[in-house]
């Protein structure tokens, strides 16, 4: 699973909902994967508002991985200086910057492939298995 | 029309194959009516991407097709799709469904995440959702016993493949919808005005006939000032009733 899913998801007990602390969930014993994926530049430009950006980057420190700038990018730091001075080049003959090729390797190309998703808030553990988390309660069973 | 995504590496013993509700839900998503109101909501290209969430996604062939055709569909490529199902099997199987289908565009790809296993939606984040889509288990059937599922829902241990009574069950789960047809879905649209995104979030839920659509639309108007549920989509008409519709839910500013 990807990283950025994690942007999306929270604890699925129902009272964990309105606690700040179910958001976002925490890997553990997590075995890392990178699987190459297409860089797109204009996907990763309007993301950056979506971003709960102080969540991701605890992530990225409980994983060891490289750590995040305190401040999200802006647009301009996505894109190379030498094509950004010439201002009207079309999203698709922008060169992505080095910001914006860690930030796709951390988003769309770090996999958990094995360990757990632990809530922040109840505690309870979701299982990830070979790429995908189980979010399955004994209580959604009855 | 729109090519159909490939599902051919799903094995239908334990997933659902695709069938007319699918294809309903395909033709009503590309339609000229619906992609001018979903573009017309979403194809400002400088806001955020939005977040398509299908639940019960089962082979994957409808967020596949969501996902290859965006920019017809929503008049942008940035799109980001997430599936999720109650049963495993189906999410490995629609995961690659979407990969392969957004491989297979020479331009613009659009963004899936994952499928994750789970009961619904209620895994995501609150007021997340931007386009909802569910094409839940709608039969008139007896739910199966979920008590089995944790057994049923991985091949078991020491075996190299799942039972003749596991299959049997995770296809039940597909199409069985309790009293009605509406267990499942009442669970679903219990929960939808909290994950849907508060000023463009719009779902998408078949019926069939059984389910009394009607009834079901009216009862969503009555969530509060600003609900709207409208068909959007149908087919097999017979004597003047749909037997399977697509109901679009959305609320407007008021
Ligand atoms: C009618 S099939 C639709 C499959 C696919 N979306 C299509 O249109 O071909 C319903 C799907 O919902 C899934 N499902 C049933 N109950 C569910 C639940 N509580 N949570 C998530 N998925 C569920 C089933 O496993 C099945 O894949
Ligand atoms: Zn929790």
């Amino acid at each position: 699973m990807k990283l950025l899913t994690l942007n999306f998801l929270t604890c699925a007990i129902k009272t964990c909902k309105t606690n700040p602390a179910s958001f976002p969930l925490h890997p553990r014993d997590a075995e890392l994967e990178i699987v190459e994926a297409d860089m797109n530049l204009p996907f990763l430009r309007n993301i950056l508002p979506r971003l709960m950006w102080e969540e991701l980057r605890g992530i990225c420190g409980e994983l060891g991985l490289p750590e995040l700038p305190a401040t999200p990018p802006t647009p301009a730091d996505l894109v190379e200086a030498s094509n950004a001075v010439h201002g009207s080049a079309e999203a698709d003959e922008e060169e992505p910057s080095q910001t914006a090729k860690d930030l796709h390797r951390i988003l769309l190309e770090t996999c958990i492939q094995e360990g757990k998703l632990v809530c922040g808030a109840c505690e309870h553990e979701y299982a990830v298995k070979e790429g995908v988390a189980n979010f399955l309660l004994p209580g959604h069973l009855v | 029309m729109l090519p159909t995504p490939s599902t051919s590496h799903v094995c239908y013993d334990r997933v659902y194959e695709p069938a007319e509700d699918s294809y309903l839900l395909l033709d009503t998503l590309s339609a000229a009516s619906e992609t001018a109101f979903l573009q017309d909501r979403f194809n400002n290209a400088s806001s955020t991407p939005p977040l398509v969430l299908e639940v019960g996604v089962g082979s994957g062939v409808v967020l596949a097709f969501v996902a290859a055709n965006a920019g017809t569909i929503f008049g942008r490529h940035d799109v980001l799709t997430l599936g999720t199902d109650i049963n495993s099997f189906a999410c490995r199987a629609a995961a690659q469904t979407v990969r392969d289908a957004i491989q297979e565009r020479e331009d613009g790809r659009s963004v899936f995440t994952d499928v994750v296993n789970g009961d619904l939606a209620t895994a995501m984040r609150p007021h997340s959702v931007d386009v909802f889509i569910f094409n839940p288990p709608y039969v008139p059937a007896e739910l199966p016993d979920l008590s089995c599922h944790d057994k049923y829902n991985k091949v078991p241990e020491g075996k190299k493949a799942t039972s003749f009574e596991q299959d049997s069950y995770l296809l039940e789960l597909s199409y069985a919808g309790g009293e009605d047809g509406m267990v499942v879905t009442n669970r679903m649209l219990e929960h939808i005005p909290g994950i849907l995104s508060a000023d463009r979030g719009v779902a998408y839920v078949l019926l069939c006939a059984q389910n009394k659509p009607e009834v079901v639309k009216q009862r969503i108007r009555e969530w509060g000032a600003g609900w709207m549920a409208e068909s959007v989509g149908a087919s097999g008409k017979k004597a003047g009733w749909e037997k399977l519709v697509i109901v679009r839910i959305w609320r407007n500013a008021i």
